[in-house]
């Protein structure tokens, strides 16, 4: 029962962790909370919802819906961020609060707001590990997610672009002098950011088996406490610390009752904050952020 | 003028104050996306006295006002280890906790809500809000709003100087709290039925989107945003299904436009953005 629980809540994490590292992406190298990725999550999970039931395999409603809420990332960049970009803080982000509100307003028209739902003979094959049941679509999410966080860490570590990237985010009048095009990068942040939120989006519809136009709000902030904890420049604290959220709240359903449950994950958040700023692994300061 | 209508000037008159808590918070350079928590305790701390133990409303205010200020002043303490975007987190951390512990509270309804409040006129609303507004606006001729002011453009200068920064932080949070609380008080009579839902990071942004809106550079420009949030939707109503998507529209665009706000003293307050000097 309990490595049930666990495997639950691994699953749970690692959509966390994708989610995370997709706000993690923009706040690390902008510093500015994109709170729009929360509705490219959901947007990204209703176009692979409707690609799956329309009877496209899964990778083109995984692709479809990482291109999609790509798209809608760069439009968010380059009307809602560029010309912001130097305003205060608070500015930006709340005309991707804009962007948020204009897209869960669409969702609800097109896709309406009623839950939709899978067909159960979709993705539904159980697999007995010894006591464990393990879904498929959750195998499915793990191996996903363990993948992608490669390929943001090899992107971001080992190629010439990420390079770039960290330069930007370290200082952007110094990587700007040494040639570096600071908003090539920052759309390249979006974009990769866009994506990732996504992918998530349909694993995790997928995985429910059902979506609604709420869901990127549920999950949204829990992403942002996981980013937080994990540490916003390093790729490996969301690996480390979406798990571990998404245990702990699985954990604390089971034995503390749901009700409790935000409580510790918030909390345990304020705590990082506090204790340690710059996240599990290390990384930005939050004693350093920039002015609001 | 319509019920209709007084119970919108009445929710704009609660969000004026929701807004007014913001804006002091901001002044100091500090953003706080949390204070909803401090709305839902004013709201429940209030509806307790007046439901409860048969305190007077105008009373039961001051007391949550109080209360809440004290809350306020504690929280912003660890606080202040931390600057800018990382502080809104941990207000948004913060919020999100206490809507969780009202979900928990059984002893005042948990999720099923609180009831039994007497209903409060839009007059008494707004004899809140104006007094507040003007509270505001005296506060800001004061040297009291100069200190928050150099807080906010340089606080290491400002500490340099001679100033004590962390009493300006720590009073503004608790004036802030105070501020939300006394909304949230108003809101709980107003609507005769809370519930935590009422007071989470939606209620949170909605305060900051009003100051954003309406200028956040002068204390009125958290009237002409928190009447714009309430009413413009009212007039959107005839595209119905599309009105949230013009709302947003119109948000970015006014944004765009006008990043300070719609209303601004000068230029001399427009809020720079500069690198922090630490």
């Amino acid at each position: 029962m309990l490595i049930q629980q666990l495997v639950n809540g691994l699953t749970l994490g690692a959509v966390y962790t994708l989610l995370a590292l997709s706000f993690s992406l923009v706040m690390g190298i902008l510093g500015i909370l994109n709170l729009a990725i929360a509705e490219l999550f959901m947007i990204g999970g209703y176009l692979g919802f409707t690609l799956i039931t329309a009877g496209f395999p899964l990778p083109v409603a995984v692709l479809g819906g990482m291109l999609g809420a790509a798209a809608i990332a760069i439009a968010i960049e380059k009307i809602g961020y560029q010309p912001l970009r130097d305003a205060p803080l608070v500015t930006p982000m709340l005309s991707t609060l804009g962007f948020s509100i204009i897209l869960q307003n669409v969702a609800t028209n097109i896709w309406g707001s009623d839950p939709a739902q899978l067909p159960d003979e979709y993705f539904g094959k159980q697999y007995a590990l010894g006591p464990i049941n393990i879904g498929e679509m959750q195998l499915i999410v793990l191996v996903a997610t363990v993948v992608l966080v490669a390929v943001v860490a090899y992107i971001v570590q080992k190629t010439p672009m990420g390079r770039a990237l960290r330069a930007v985010a370290e200082n952007r009048e110094v990587a700007r002098i040494l040639g570096v095009s600071a908003d090539r990068l920052t759309m390249l942040a979006f974009i990769l950011s866009g994506s990732l939120a996504g992918v998530a989006g349909v694993l995790i519809a997928l995985h429910y088996g059902t979506i609604t136009p709420y869901l990127g709000v549920e999950i949204g902030l829990k992403a942002i406490a996981v980013m937080v904890i994990g540490g916003t420049r390093q790729i490996w604290g969301a690996l480390v610390a979406g798990p571990l959220i998404g245990i702990a709240e699985v954990l604390t359903v089971a034995y503390g009752g749901s009700q409790v449950r935000d409580f510790v994950v918030y909390g345990f958040m304020i705590l990082i904050l506090l204790l340690r700023p710059q996240g599990l692994l290390g990384g930005a300061r939050s004693d350093q952020g920039q002015r609001v | 003028m319509s019920t209709y209508y007084a119970s919108l000037l009445a929710e704009s008159g609660i969000l004026l104050l929701g807004a007014l808590s913001v804006y002091i918070i901001l002044a100091t350079g500090q953003l706080s996306l949390g204070n909803g928590a401090f709305m839902g305790i004013g709201a429940y701390l209030s509806s307790y006295l007046t439901v409860a133990l048969n305190v007077p409303l105008t009373l039961a205010l001051v007391i949550a006002a109080i209360a809440a200020g004290i809350i306020g002043a504690i929280v912003a303490f660890p606080a202040l280890r931390l600057k800018g975007i990382y502080l809104a987190m941990a207000t948004v951390g913060f919020g999100e906790m206490v809507r969780s512990f009202f979900l928990n509270f059984d002893a005042m309804g948990g999720s099923g809500g609180y009831r039994g409040m007497q209903h409060i006129s839009v007059g008494y609303v707004w004899l809140w809000a104006g007094g507040i507004l003007i509270a505001v606006m005296l506060l800001e001729r004061s040297r009291v709003w100069l200190e928050m002011q150099a807080v906010h453009d340089d606080e290491t200068a400002a500490g340099l100087i001679g100033l004590n920064t962390t009493v300006t932080k720590i009073g503004a949070f608790g004036a802030g709290a105070a501020v939300a609380a006394i909304s949230g008080g108003l809101f709980a009579h107003h609507n005769v039925y809370i519930e935590p839902a009422n007071f989470g990071f939606d209620r949170s942004i909605e305060f900051v989107l009003a100051v954003i809106l309406g200028g956040s550079t002068v204390g009125p420009g958290s009237l002409v945003g928190s009447l714009l949030l309430v009413f413009l939707p009212e007039f959107l109503r005839p595209i119905a299904d599309w009105r949230l998507a013009a709302f947003g529209t119109l948000l970015i665009l006014v944004l765009l436009v006008r990043r300070q706000g719609i209303l601004d003293r000068s230029l001399i307050r427009t809020l720079t953005f500069r690198r922090a000097a630490a």
